[in-house]
């Protein structure tokens, strides 16, 4: 019997890495993620007639928040670097994004390309931040690059209100986006339209990001994190690694928080505080870290969280003012709680028990079927 | 040259309080490896106690006692509760349990107390007394100068003279070899703990009434100050966290009085940035031999 299980290869560390065997697949992996994403586009207009406009504009606000955690899990997941600034990236996204319509909308310029085009430039834009931001990051280890991103996260709103010129301060700026186009007839929910804007944004950087994992960079980014020497003798350059991987996690959060600053028509620094920061790490490891679908787990937990407290402390009987303090700070304390109870009980996140679970399932079929 | 006295001086009280805050931050770093990002937000708990004891019972320093022993309960119980049961494999792990300590109390404070600033009182008299028609110290500077010197002298006696401090340094120096040799390891990091979470509830304390007043969210930037000063004297150095701390205080004291207080937190970051990239090991870290 023991030494059966002594023979055994140890099954326990995929679970918590959260690596799956390579080569268990066959295909072409661009073919299948293209296929996952088409199905999921097509799930998501469905979902989009189905449901009241509210619902929609909150599927949205995830598929907004998708972007940045996604981005993250691949910087923290799969790289090993942990950033407190992505809500900072995400800051200078927004920025951007209201900067162009404002612009655009000043000139009186028009058009259904106009959108892309300030979402593209808030890519730009956060790519040279992340550029910058990565090439620091490169050279810092665990609690200093921690650190270095603690202050990014508290100085980047702190920008917003010294330079006001730009930024408009404490107030922010609108964003200005045009009503959905006519050729989708004249009663079409703006919620739909939004739906369908960021999930296909969503989409797509989800696709592209699939892929990056799936491909070398993907491998190397990996080696990076579980030995660095070891990754250097194997011909990697790490620091070119670690530069990278922020950069690409940088782009999806400039394009998640211009995404939500379309979604919300404004920008203020409040909404890109350090809590933020925090939220969107809280929300990886929570979710699962290294894998996608943990950070759709905590995509979704970013939006239902607050959502469900609302309703919770709604079916209490509460003075306003109680009623308002737990109201903003109980997500909060539940998502902290959360955790540190998940890092200590289960470091895996929900995606990690949820393919323990179905691998326990997987194992125990057969053995019944025989 | 009146406001370059007075701008220095300035710089000094407030690094004063960020020295003692980097040096909290030290202390748990050479006990346990960890920098412990929740030292704000508990300093704040310790701050919040100690305004719920002052405002019961009228008595400013009843209060400030308090918040000490409050800060010290509260370090050895994130430690025993919490950070005992952190898996520190990877240093990621315990970096990112203490934000959601910082999480948790942030939030457990604004939904006891709310989210309004709360003026803080201060003990003593915050207008700086004139020596020859030029503003110097206050006598708030020199109560802040006063107990900051006593703590780091303190500290540096205990660990320098005392059983305590030689077990404790043992214990974090190697852990193993102390167990046999019959340390308490676990309660010399507990210990650790506790003298750094009381050390940051008095800078907490003494920087409340100069800063902001008291908000669950009012250490955030004097976290990152004080990091900044633990890194530019190596997180490994105590007397190095002192001297940053006074450097990252002049600093801020000068960009704030000529340059404006908004860009104060930028100034922050590039000193931050500039030290990581120029000397990681901060500027008082001894040249280690390259391990191969």
């Amino acid at each position: 019997m023991s030494a059966t299980r002594a023979a055994l290869p140890p099954k326990r560390q995929l679970a918590d890495t959260g690596d799956r065997p390579v080569d268990r697949r066959r295909g072409s992996t661009l073919l299948r993620h293209l296929a996952v994403v088409l199905a999921a586009g097509l799930l998501l207009v469905a979902v989009s007639y189905a449901v009241e406009p509210f619902r929609n504009f909150q599927l949205a606000t995830v598929a907004a928040y998708l972007c940045a955690t996604a981005g993250l899990t691949v910087l923290t997941g799969l790289n090993g670097q942990l950033s407190l600034g992505h809500g900072a990236l995400m800051a200078t996204g927004a920025y951007t994004v209201a900067l162009c319509q404002n612009a655009f909308a000043d000139r009186g310029m028009t058009g259904g390309w106009l959108l892309p085009l300030s979402l593209g430039a808030a890519i730009v834009g956060t790519v040279v931040v992340g550029a910058v931001v990565g090439v620091a990051a490169a050279r810092l280890r665990g609690p200093y690059l921690a650190g270095v991103t603690l202050a990014v996260a508290v100085v980047v709103p702190a920008l917003a209100v010294t330079f006001d010129g730009v930024f408009n301060g404490e107030q922010g700026l609108s964003v200005p986006v045009e009503p959905p186009p006519m050729s989708l007839g004249p009663y079409f929910p703006y919620e739909r339209w939004q739906l369908w804007i960021t999930g296909a944004a969503t989409l797509l950087a989800l696709l592209l990001l699939a892929n990056l994992i799936r491909s070398r960079y993907g491998r190397t980014f990996r080696a990076v994190r579980d030995d660095e020497v070891a990754a250097r003798l194997a011909g990697i350059h790490v620091a070119r690694t670690q530069v990278i991987a922020f950069v690409v996690s940088a782009a999806t959060a400039g394009l998640g928080g211009a995404l939500l600053a379309v979604l919300a028509q404004s920008v203020s620094p409040g909404a890109f505080s350090l809590t933020l920061s925090l939220f969107l790490l809280m929300a990886v490891v929570i979710g699962g870290l290294g894998r996608l679908t943990g950070a759709l787990w905590g995509a979704v937990l970013l939006v239902a969280l607050p959502d469900l407290t609302h309703s919770a402390t709604e079916l209490l009987t509460l003075s306003p003012a109680v009623a308002q303090r737990l109201e903003g700070n109980l997500p909060l304390a539940i998502f902290g709680l959360t955790l540190i109870v998940v890092m200590i009980a289960a470091p895996g996140g929900v995606q990690g028990l949820l393919s323990r679970l179905g691998r326990a399932l997987l194992a125990r079929w057969p053995a019944r079927r025989s | 040259m009146d406001r370059f006295v007075f701008l220095t001086i300035d710089g000094l009280s407030r690094g004063a309080v960020y020295a003692a805050f980097a040096l909290a931050l030290v202390l748990i770093w050479r006990a346990a490896r960890v920098v412990n990002f929740a030292q704000g937000a508990m300093a704040v708990a310790a701050a919040y106690v100690a305004y719920t004891v002052s405002a019961a019972t009228g008595s400013y320093w009843l209060g400030f006692v308090v918040a000490i022993v409050a800060g010290l309960l509260l370090g050895a119980l994130v430690d025993r509760v919490v950070m005992r049961h952190v898996d520190h494999a990877s240093p990621l792990n315990p970096v990112i349990v203490a934000l959601g300590l910082v999480l948790l109390i942030q939030a457990v404070l604004g939904m006891v107390y709310g989210n309004e600033f709360r003026p803080a009182e201060a003990p003593f008299s915050r207008t700086a007394l004139t020596v020859g028609g030029v503003a110097v110290l206050s006598p708030y500077d020199l109560f802040v100068f006063a107990t900051i010197g006593v703590v780091v002298s303190g500290l540096a006696w205990m660990f320098a003279r005392t059983p305590v401090g030689l077990r404790m340094r043992a214990a974090a120096f190697a852990p193993e070899v102390s167990r046999l040799l019959g340390v308490n390891v676990g309660g010399m990091l507990t210990l650790g703990w506790a003298l750094a979470s009381g050390v940051g509830a008095l800078a907490a304390m003494l920087v409340m009434p100069t800063e902001l007043g008291l908000h669950p969210h009012a250490m955030d930037l004097v976290f990152v100050s004080a990091f900044t000063a633990a890194v530019v004297g190596g997180l490994d150095s105590p007397p190095g966290a002192v001297v940053g701390g006074l450097l990252v205080g002049l600093l801020l004291s000068y960009v704030s009085g000529y340059a404006g207080s908004d860009l104060t937190p930028l100034a922050v970051l590039v000193l931050l940035l500039a030290v990581l990239l120029v000397r990681p090991g901060g500027l008082f870290a001894p040249v280690v031999a390259r391990r191969v």
